[in-house]
């Protein structure tokens, strides 16, 4: 399984300009506000150090060597053509500038309780959410906006959702940790950490039946699955691995690895934080990848998606990225070191992609501005929509809760009771 | 034990006979049925000893008290012969036809499969449809009933079976905040149709955790609905409905009903998922009740008639949303109330149904209602004990005794 995986491909290529600062910098004993992980060389490194007892096999290193040997590039070919990489940086600046206007009408009382922002995260959602059809699924946490939006929900929807008004995704009965869409295939949105996971797990076990049971036989859908380090804790992911490994399913799982569980520092939480490792031990390929670079994540998820779309069954892909903001807009983040933050700000994946663009002639700097004046042009639409959008009226607090509506039963007058106008209207006595 | 609740398993009541059916599937709501008291008088007045009761001792008037246990030679003739089976077979038979009218229709849990269910609930189903359709799990019941939910969002209907439903505690995570809520914080944009079943209740001497009732738990839980079967007439019945239906049923079976034996038709039917069942119309008291105690219930009732009591047990089928219009009617009749349960006292289904009760119709009640539920203890594993612990017909006939003083 490891093989599939090939180290040629996102080996050290030009592109590569992370680990040298990390690598010359002295190891030190590592606190809670220790610099992240980095590449796997130096995790290994770091691990020793700790003595931390490792209960892998050395066939696992096999999978992390392959993955951190740095071999020569013959000539440096490019990855992306000049249309994906505009797709790419659009979409990264899309997710970018949104979260900054959700922290600003945040500020301003438009929205309320958790917001949880992708600041700094755009690479893994655009890296991989631009790989997918229409039919395939996504399913996240409660760090869900840039997720919907790589998917394809307009932005309108979704920051109506935010503003709480009828016209959002969930016609504003999800909130910011609840972000759906049916036609794009946005399974949510899960305010538990793990939770999701199952769900997304059924997913792919839908595809599966279809193609198996259903003899759809073209069907190839592939279901992500995206969560955090925290969640790399919890029984449901782990449950879950096995299932997937064991029926082959669809499915990517996808760990954003942002080295930070709200004040939970990742190595003070987990036995061993290598996380991509844990995929082996179930059956499947485990993957690590430099999570600030969307071109290196774009490679590692192409092939994790075809080998899903294959029907060879499940992949771990752990990126190792960083949240630039708190873990949400009510979180002081007074944990966190600044030189760790100052490090991973050097690495903001929008920069990395727009010099990356620039030096390899695909795109200029005016071209991009435009992107980005764009980008805000759609931004201002979004929230004048969704400021002039109508709050929910109180009909609508019963609409949804059973899709069959009989499900509410039957009143003492013998007829059902959302047969009841006052009933749907929300005035009468339940 | 099952023999003899054989024959008070037989009665089949009014309601769910199949030309009153009512077919979930169409959108058209239909006039409520009214269980006039008149069909009563219609019924064939043979006990299930044999004696005809001619000298009532009840303090209203003179007429025949009908037979406690009101045997339904109609539907069963209205289905030319009908066929008879065991409850855990009528399972079978409501999930096998589901199963092959539509091809969506799966099954995932432990030992479903290959193994046939650990009440062969699902027995010879994984070879007549597959191991992917009739799904062996390994033993993750949260991330197994989570992925039910995932595939029900993205198209099939699931049915998934707890072992027991007290391993469904592992999975409140998924059905509290996925089953139930999904649907509303999506606006609507996904539907659950899953069927989340299994047996539960207290056994014979199983065991605190293997003897819970969980319908106490899951009752709070918005956007799911909850039915409880008790004969193999409505346990087929709700197993299809539950299965048609759009939104997710939690069907409760019991341990001990598995082997009852009854004969139900031969055509395809379904049992309304929100309507009770009237198992024996009367004039005294309201007994409301479900699943195995309707059978303790129907044992009392027999010492009642004897004693020249006339009660009314209603099955009220559906745990939520209760079918407050049977209820009503029921309690306009006889103005008391007797709620005898397998719950636990605290926070029970009884504790819900007092207060719906009490909220809808206190007019209409001439005593304040009486609740016998299970003690509040993890359930002992001494026979003596446990004996006690659940509610006994001895307790049942006491309490009406004093309702109806």
């Amino acid at each position: 399984m490891a093989s599939a995986f090939s180290a040629t491909k996102f080996a050290a290529h030009p592109f590569n300009t992370i680990s040298p600062t990390s690598q010359n910098k002295p190891l030190k004993i590592p606190t809670a506000a220790s610099p992240f992980l980095g590449s796997t060389r130096k995790l290994l490194r770091l691990t020793s150090q700790l003595n931390l007892s490792r209960r892998s096999s050395g066939s696992v290193f096999a999978v992390s060597d392959v993955v951190k040997e740095k071999k020569p590039t013959p000539t440096p070919s490019l990855l992306i053509t000049k249309g994906e990489g505009l797709v790419l940086y659009e979409d990264m600046v899309l997710g970018r500038a949104f979260e900054d206007m959700c922290a600003q009408m945040y500020y301003r009382g438009k929205m309320f309780g958790f917001v949880h922002l992708y600041n700094g995260q755009e690479a893994v959602s655009t890296g991989f959410i631009k790989l997918l059809k229409q039919q395939d699924s996504v399913v996240s946490t409660y760090r869900d906006h840039v997720h919907a939006l790589s998917k394809g929900v307009p932005a309108r929807a979704v920051m109506s959702e935010l503003f709480g008004k009828t016209t959002g995704c969930c016609r504003g009965q999800g909130g910011s940790m609840h972000m759906f869409s049916s036609e794009h295939n946005v399974i949510g949105g899960f305010a538990f950490i793990g939770e999701g996971i199952p769900v997304a797990t059924g997913a792919a076990f839908t595809s599966k039946y279809k193609r198996e049971v259903l003899k759809e036989a073209d069907c190839d859908h592939v279901t992500l699955a995206f969560f955090g380090d925290g969640t790399c804790n919890n029984g449901q992911f782990y449950e879950c691995l096995n299932m997937a490994a064991l029926w082959k399913l669809p499915i990517v799982f996808v760990v954003e690895n942002n080295l930070w569980a709200i004040g939970m520092s990742h190595l003070r939480a987990t036995s061993d934080p290598e996380i991509y490792k844990k995929g082996p031990a179930f059956g499947m390929p485990g993957v690590h990848v430099d999570g600030m670079d969307v071109l290196k994540v774009r490679e590692v998820a192409k092939e994790a998606i075809a080998r899903a779309r294959r029907g060879e069954g499940p992949t771990l892909v752990e990126c190792e990225t960083y949240r630039f903001r708190g873990h949400s807009l009510a979180d002081p983040d007074e944990l966190r070191d600044p030189a760790e933050k100052a490090h991973y700000a050097a690495r903001d994946p929008i920069a990395a992609l727009k010099k990356y663009l620039i030096e390899n002639n695909l795109s200029g700097e005016a071209e991009l501005k435009a992107i980005d004046k764009k980008i805000d042009e759609l931004l201002e639409d979004a929230v004048e929509f969704a400021d002039e959008s109508p709050l929910p009226p109180r009909s609508q607090l019963l609409e949804n809760v059973f899709a069959d509506p009989k499900g509410f039963g039957i009143g003492p007058d013998g007829r059902y009771r959302c047969e009841d106008p006052k009933f749907t209207e929300g005035t009468a006595h339940v | 034990m099952a023999a003899i609740f054989q024959g008070v398993g037989a009665a089949a009541p009014l309601s769910s006979s199949p030309s009153n059916s009512f077919d979930s599937n169409k959108s058209v709501f239909s006039p409520r049925r009214s269980f006039s008291v008149s069909k009563r008088v219609s019924f064939a007045v043979v006990r299930s000893d044999g004696k005809v009761n001619l000298n009532p001792k009840g303090r209203r008037d003179q007429r025949l008290i009908p037979n406690a246990v009101a045997t339904n030679a109609g539907s069963a003739a209205a289905s030319k012969q009908g066929h008879e089976l065991l409850l855990f077979e009528a399972l079978q038979e409501g999930l096998e036809e589901e199963m092959e009218r539509d091809p969506r229709v799966c099954v995932m849990g432990e030992d479903v499969g290959h193994y046939g269910g650990s009440y062969k609930v699902t027995k010879g189903l994984a070879k007549r449809f597959g191991d992917l359709r009739v799904l062996d799990t390994p033993i993750a019941e949260n991330s197994f009933t989570g992925m039910g939910i995932g595939a029900a969002m993205t198209g099939l209907r699931p049915v998934i079976e707890g072992m027991n439903m007290g391993f469904l505690l592992l999975a409140f995570n998924q059905i509290s905040n996925n089953c139930g809520m999904l649907h509303y914080t999506s606006g609507g944009q996904f539907t659950i149709p899953v069927v989340v079943r299994g047996p539960g209740g207290v056994g014979r001497q199983l065991g605190a955790e293997h003897s819970q009732r969980l319908e106490s738990y899951f009752q709070s839980i918005p956007g799911i609905q909850m039915v409880a079967c008790s004969t193999p007439y409505n346990a087929k019945g709700l197993m299809k409905a539950a299965i048609r239906s759009e939104n997710p049923v939690i069907l409760f079976e019991h341990v001990l009903l598995y082997n009852l034996k009854e004969r139900i038709p031969d055509e395809d039917y379904i049992c309304n998922l929100e309507e009770a069942e009237m198992v024996r119309p009367g004039e005294h008291v309201t007994i409301l009740t479900y699943s195995r105690m309707r059978y303790h219930v129907m044992q009392a009732a027999k010492t009642l008639v004897n004693k020249g009591y006339d009660p009314e047990v209603i099955d009220i089928r559906s745990l939520k949303p209760f079918d407050l219009y049977t209820i009503g009617n029921s309690v306009k009749k006889t103005h008391r109330v007797l709620i005898v349960e397998e719950c636990m006292r605290t926070g029970g289904i009884g504790a819900s149904l007092t207060a719906a009760i009490t909220e809808n119709f206190n007019d209409y009640l001439d005593a304040p209602i009486m609740c016998l539920s299970s003690q509040d203890v993890p359930t002992p594993y001494a026979g003596t004990l446990e004996e006690v612990t659940v509610v006994q017909p001895a307790q049942i006939v006491t309490a009406v005794e004093q309702l109806c003083q």
